[in-house]
């Protein structure tokens, strides 16, 4: 069957627009809104998205609580963000519409399920009066629209039973938007059938109603005319649409194959980084090991172990399990092993909001560890960079045998966009060589290090001759003048000066081997907004708004934290004013200011969601005023 | 890796470095068992990888002239599994401690044995903490009077055999520090198991818990207090084999005297059930050093490996789907070109 894509005369056509779908937990809405994107994506459109969902598996049905959301924002040009507020919001009940609307300007679009607001819905929400009655929804375009009964009519002569019918109305509400805004259905219906092959009255029951919500938009009179957004006039080559945690999974893959080690990934379950572990855990014909472990500390130790063998040893986790692994943190600095330890970044402290995003582990990543125990820390900022971030952490942790922190975040982990797929063959290779044979006279030295990367040998068990061993105890390394090397325990006070001055200067000395700050100048600039992470998108949003007005501002992002870019001192100097915000209290901030004296603002928010572009705007225009 | 033979002696796995344990430590005995039977095992140094935690026992790496890691105190099983599941070709020991093992690493113990990762575990079980001078340990009996219980403890401790067991152990077997023979023989039959393996060593403790297990080991009182199993044979000891351990109606293990059932009335020690209710009950047949207690092989059993079935895994996806083409699983689902 197919359904036709009409060729409507009265099409508008508009150049984004940000939709959000609102619903029960239950109601489906991330599984529409991600079908809207990737009908969006393959479409052409440039997009961005924030799915935002409660920690509770099932908060009460129908509560606050329980209200899980999908917003997606679809351009015809280049765009950061998933948009400040939605233009259309999709309610299938009260709470979702109570939870969603101070985010919605008046004059926006509002499609209410009307089937949903029975006193008992009313209940649940908490709301004592009906609000499509009480005239409190006047200032918006409400539609009110059954479509419960709609898509149990739809399906009746299906033999679905009706309750089993009501949940395909996340379908009907797909249908309809797909209408309003004229999206090529025909993938989506290949979806339909493919995913629901094997529960034939689930996708007869969803394909009807997705069919219903078309008809309906169509039909009903009660929407005047459709709209479009043309597709994005994006750099030429090929595109996918992809979610962080993907890119980075992809990321680790395409490091293991251009350092030709094999991928060890040890994780424990944790929210948001879990999908990581998914992936992985599919892609066993590269050569990919992964290993579900006991808890956080036993995946750091077996990604370790793995290393020490000649792996490419990763663990993955988020805040509460990077604080169970900095021990094993410290051990992979003193081994001088690489090691990845990817952090995709929650709400904390503690548990904290398991489900939402922050970038509060800045500080942890870089002193969250006892006694002087540097480490590089590479920061992802989009959620297809995430591939060049975990691909770029890798590099460094190869080569330098040092553990790496890469940090992503619970928005980029889950947020999609279109990726521009990138040439595998271009990326450079990062193999290095293991030891193999002694390397000092007949002596096999474990410490005697590379007079430039400071990294020290890596001889893998099973080289016959290279025999060492290697422990949390201080070890007797070489100096900077030469000396020792051998890797001995050793207590001397002065060889654990010369240790720890040695494993910061090997950190210290990454800041040559990454590219300097890529400043986006605007002659006239005298604030420079300086940032780090997902806060990427929020910021570009923000100076293009100060742009458009015609002001002059400057921005820069840092994917390298530690060691931070040689020139960035240089860079931060020559702005009278610097800006950083930061979904945290200002930790990037404190860093540049103790680093190089220069007096950085700090902007902070710790919300669980993303700055929106008219918070940077303001901010932004305070500074220059 | 190569089948030629290789003549190794105990040169060949001693490291350069002096051994430092305390003068008297059961350590040095065990030390020596582990050095005088690799050569006899096959194995290349080059192929060995001992990992250990933290503790005193967990210093043996640096004394052994293999690969080896002195990793953080407890998590020794847990990095060593890392080192298994990535090279099914290496040999890996696990040294540590009743401390390392049972109490901070309790946890990664029992998951590497329940995953039956192919690891060597031997615990030196000295029923104390050395290396902090002298605190009670999870297998010290009750009433123990150290630094940190001058009252006495009041845990109860931990049975090694019995958590092994519990835990799914495929090959579980003790040995002591007094007896080079016995414990060359216990690591001979750990080293010929595939899978993972745990073996307890009673060990002297000579500066914070000496005598430990001298009701046991004390060299008149052997014979009557070591019950020493052997697969296929009934369960016989005492200065004149006096002594056997039989089962009573409920299925349980007792120490009987000969005389009294005859021994055709022993228990046939049988290492290999599938079951390991059997081999529960005999390690819980002493409850301390002041009762006859089982040494020797408790259960020697198949079960499918985890590093092997890892690697099983992957051959299969590899045949299944050709080797990993990262391009194509970039492209894989809808995409779309932008000229
Ligand atoms: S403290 Fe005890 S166990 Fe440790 S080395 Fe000394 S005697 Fe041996």
């Amino acid at each position: 069957m197919t359904v036709e894509t009409p060729s409507d005369p009265r099409v508008e056509t508009l150049d984004r627009v940000v939709i959000r779908f609102a619903g029960d937990s239950g109601d489906g809405m991330q599984l529409v809104g991600d079908r809207f994107t990737e009908l969006s994506a393959a479409f052409g459109n440039d997009l961005a998205t924030l799915p935002n969902y409660p920690a509770e598996i099932r908060a009460p049905a129908g509560t606050i609580a329980g209200v899980s959301s999908f917003q997606v924002h679809i351009s015809d040009h280049d765009i950061v963000t998933p948009g400040d507020g939605p233009n259309v919001l999709i309610a299938m009940n009260p709470a979702a519409l109570q939870a969603n609307l101070s985010d919605l300007a008046p004059g926006s679009t509002l499609i209410v399920n009307g089937d949903s607001f029975a006193q008992r819905d009313l209940d649940k929400a908490g709301l004592t009066q009906n609000p499509l009655e009480d005239h409190s929804l006047d200032a918006y375009n409400l539609y009110v629209v059954p479509m419960t009964s709609i898509t149990v009519e739809a399906t009746k002569d299906l033999g679905v039973r009706p309750r089993d019918a009501e949940r395909s109305k996340n379908f009907f509400a797909l249908g309809l938007l797909c209408w309003m805004y004229t999206r090529p259905v025909a993938p989506l219906i290949e979806w339909i059938e493919s995913r629901f092959k094997d529960k034939e009255q689930v996708l007869a029951a969803n394909l009807a109603a997705f069919k219903a919500g078309r008809n309906f938009g169509e039909t009903a009179e009660l929407f005047d005319h459709p709209y479009e957004v043309r597709p994005a006039t994006l750099r030429p080559g090929n595109y996918r649409n992809i979610i962080g945690n993907l890119a980075t999974a992809y990321g680790l893959i395409a490091a293991s194959q251009k350092a030709n080690l094999p991928l060890v990934y040890a994780s424990y379950p944790i929210t948001p980084a879990s999908d990581i572990l998914h992936e992985l855990s599919k892609h066993k014909n590269f050569g990919v090991k992964t290993l579900q472990a006991e808890d956080e500390i036993a995946a750091a130790a077996m990604a370790i172990g793995a290393s020490f063998t000649g792996a490419l040893g990763i663990t993955g986790t988020s805040g509460p399990g990077v604080d169970l692994k900095s021990e094993a943190m410290g051990l992979a600095v003193s081994l001088e092993l690489p090691l990845v330890l990817v952090d995709v970044q929650r709400g904390g402290p503690s548990t904290g909001l398991p489900t939402k995003t922050e970038q509060a582990d800045l500080m942890l990543a870089m002193y969250g560890r006892h006694g002087e125990c540097p480490l590089p820390i590479v920061a992802a900022k989009t959620p297809s960079h995430c591939f060049d971030a975990a691909f770029e952490a890798c590099r460094l942790a190869i080569k330098y045998r040092t553990p790496v922190m890469l940090l992503t975040d619970g928005y980029l982990a889950n947020g999609a966009e279109p990726w521009l797929l990138p040439d595998l063959d271009a990326l450079p290779d990062i193999s290095v060589a293991f030891a193999t044979e002694p390397n000092a006279g007949t002596e096999f030295l474990p410490y005697l290090r590379d007079p430039e990367t400071l990294a020290r040998p890596w001889a893998i068990p099973g080289t016959a001759g290279l025999q060492h061993r290697i422990g949390g105890i201080e070890k007797e390394g070489i100096g900077l003048d030469g000396e020792g090397g051998s890797g001995n325990i050793s207590y001397s006070p002065e060889n654990h000066d010369r240790m720890v001055r040695l494993r910061a200067e090997k950190v210290a000395r990454i800041a040559h081997d990454i590219p300097g700050v890529e400043v986006d100048h605007e002659d006239g600039a005298q604030v420079l907004v300086l940032g780090w992470g997902s806060t990427w998108g929020s910021i570009q949003a923000g100076v293009r708004r100060i742009r458009a007005r015609g002001l002059p501002v400057a921005s820069a992002h840092l994917v390298h934290l530690n060691p931070f870019p040689a020139d960035l001192g240089d860079v931060l100097r020559r702005y009278p004013k610097v800006l950083v915000p930061e979904m945290n209290l200002g930790q990037l901030s404190r860093l540049v200011r103790a680093e190089y004296l220069v007096d950085a603002v700090s902007f902070t928010k710790v919300q669980g969601v993303p700055f929106r572009a008219a918070e940077m705007e303001a901010k932004i225009l305070e500074m220059m005023a | 890796m190569t089948t030629e033979p290789i003549a190794l002696t105990r040169k060949d796995f001693e490291s350069d470095q002096e051994v430092r344990w305390c003068p008297g430590c059961g350590d040095y005995g065990i030390l020596a068992a582990i050095q005088f039977v690799l050569p006899e095992l096959a194995v290349k140094p080059e192929e060995m990888v001992f990992v250990s935690g933290i503790g005193c026992a967990a210093r043996l790496p640096y004394y052994m002239n293999t690969y080896g890691v002195h990793s953080i105190h407890g998590r020794a099983p847990a990095l060593a599994t890392g080192v298994a599941m990535t090279r099914p070709d290496l040999h890996v020991w696990v040294i540590g401690g009743d401390g390392d093992m049972l109490s901070i690493g309790g946890d990664h113990l029992s998951h590497a044995l329940r995953r039956n990762v192919n690891l060597k575990i031997v615990m030196l079980n000295n029923q104390i903490y050395g290396l902090t001078k002298g605190q009670y340990s999870p297998t010290s009996e009750v009433g123990k009077v150290t630094k940190s219980t001058p009252f006495g403890s009041v845990d109860f401790p931990f049975n090694p055999l019995s958590v092994a067991l519990g835990a799914e152990a495929s090959f579980v077997a003790r040995t002591h520090d007094m007896d080079r023979k016995h414990m060359m023989e216990t690591f001979r039959r750990m080293h010929a198991h595939r899978g993972a393996a745990f073996v307890e060593i009673f060990q002297n403790c000579n500066v914070f818990n000496d005598g430990a297990f001298g009701g046991l080991l004390k060299k008149d009182v052997r014979a009557d207090m070591l019950i020493e199993l052997r697969h296929g044979e009934r369960i016989r000891f005492g200065t004149d084999g006096q002594l056997g351990v039989a089962v009573n109606e409920f299925g349980e293990p007792h120490v009987v005297a000969v005389a009294d059932v005859g021994d055709e009335g022993l228990l046939v020690h049988d290492e290999r059930r599938a079951d390991p209710t059997l081999a529960f009950a005999l390690s819980r047949l002493s409850t301390g050093p002041h009762m006859p207690t089982p040494i020797g092989v408790f259960r020697d059993v198949d079960r499918p490996v985890y590093d092997a079935e890892v690697q099983r895994q992957l051959v299969a996806a590899s045949e299944r789907s050709g080797p990993g083409d990262l391009a194509k699983i970039l492209a894989s689902g809808p995409t779309w070109s932008v000229d």
